[in-house]
């Protein structure tokens, strides 16, 4: 394996004037970064540079993950957590590393000119320690595109399940989307807890936003409405949808114990009547 | 010995769980419970569970036991007060407590009882 001379970092910090420009121009002409001021894409590429020379200079590795590569590191995820927050996709954000591999070419020529083999060694290890840059951009990137999507998948979770206090003593639940083992378990938590802290004796689940109803939603509902029977209250669960009503038929599946209405208004008649309260039209 | 107090109100017994249940003390409870429901010949149970925040497939085992003995000795048995975490625990345990009566609160689970007692 071919080692990185000192030379051709020096050569580097000499030219760095002459690459950052014929680099951010590159960069510029490309056309794919758009949204980022060109300021601060050549203050980025600026810093790009100083820490390759930088972490070069502090010692002779180029695996990524010693010690004097710490600052790289630290550059390119905050690089790579930016272009997630402006709408990047991995390619541009890798792209922006690889070019400078372009601009490289012309410098180390000039300076190796006459030791050709020399030239090869150097272009070789340069361009793997530049992949390795590169990769390790991307891998940051996607950990911050998945971090983005866990969080706005956390807040849905917490947004879709609120818990409605329709009476003294009864309360709804609208459930809307899918329901997995993860929601249900939010949701029966935060459902029963209102429970405890109401005292109320109905709990309606309503169903109407739950596209569809297989085996294992169904089991979910069961376990929801069995929780509540444990604590003490009772459940009914709403909306139930004409094709639900022949999916669950369908599928054999058995509610059987389980209070089912058409909709949350008959659901809220029941809970009304069995809580001994009449609605009467006022005279 | 530890032990759980059975509390005699009229045709009652109140039997309120404040200590963390192990097996040892569930047993004895049951015992206890059995002797005293015939002793006292009473018409109906009343658990309270809301100061118990863990289970196990066992004390979830007891409860029902208890509540089958009692309704052989011709006495109902109604499980109140059990927290949310408890409840989703027994569930996924899958230990539904079939034939055991529940409420809310102690206040509730007396209504619930002078009512049955009423409908005899």
């Amino acid at each position: 394996m071919a080692a990185l001379q000192q030379r051709t970092f020096n050569v580097i910090a000499k030219k760095e004037h002459e690459l950052l420009d014929s680099w951010t121009g590159e960069l510029e002409a490309s056309g794919m970064y758009r949204n980022v001021r060109i300021e601060e894409l050549r203050q980025q590429t600026g810093d790009f540079i100083r820490l390759l020379v930088a972490g070069a200079a502090q010692a002779d590795s180029t695996d990524l993950r010693a010690s004097n590569w710490e600052d790289m590191r630290q550059f390119l995820e905050q690089l790579s957590h930016s272009r997630v927050l402006l709408g990047f996709d991995s390619q541009q954000t890798a792209g922006f590393i690889f070019s400078f591999k372009r601009p490289l070419m012309p410098v180390l020529q000039a300076e190796y000119a006459d030791e050709p083999a020399m030239l090869a060694e150097q272009l070789w290890a340069l361009s793997e320690l530049i992949d390795q840059l590169g990769l390790h951009t991307v891998r940051t990137f996607q950990k911050s595109r998945e971090a983005v999507i866990k969080r706005q998948q956390e807040e849905l979770l917490e947004l879709s399940t609120p818990v409605v206090k329709l009476w003294d003593g009864v309360l709804a639940l609208p459930m809307i989307g899918t329901l997995d083992s993860q929601r249900t378990q939010v949701v029966m938590e935060s459902l029963l807890q209102r429970i405890v802290d109401t005292g109320s004796e109905i709990a309606i689940i309503d169903i109407t936003g739950v596209p569809t109803v297989d085996t294992l939603v169904a089991q979910h509902l069961l376990k929801t409405v069995t929780a509540i029977r444990l604590m003490g209250a009772d459940a009914i669960i709403s909306g139930v949808r004409p094709q639900i009503a022949q999916t669950i038929v369908h599928l054999g599946l058995d509610l059987q114990g389980i209070v089912t209405k058409a909709t949350l208004a008959d659901a809220l008649a029941l809970a009304l009547r069995r809580s001994g309260l009449t609605v009467s039209k006022a005279v | 010995m530890e032990r759980i107090p059975i509390l005699r109100m009229g045709d009652f017994l109140l039997v309120t769980i404040q200590v963390d249940m192990h097996d040892q003390l569930a047993m004895t409870l049951q015992d206890d419970l059995a002797e005293r429901i015939s002793s006292t010949s009473a018409k109906a149970v009343l658990i309270d569970i809301s100061a118990l925040d863990m289970v196990d497939s066992f004390i979830g085992r007891m409860i029902s036991s208890i509540s089958g003995l009692s309704s052989i000795m011709d006495a109902e048995t109604v499980v109140v007060g059990m927290q949310p975490a408890v409840a989703i625990t027994l569930v996924e345990l899958g230990l539904t407590l079939q034939g055991v009566s529940t409420a809310l609160n102690v206040e509730r689970g007396m209504q619930l009882l002078h009512k049955r007692m009423a409908d005899k």
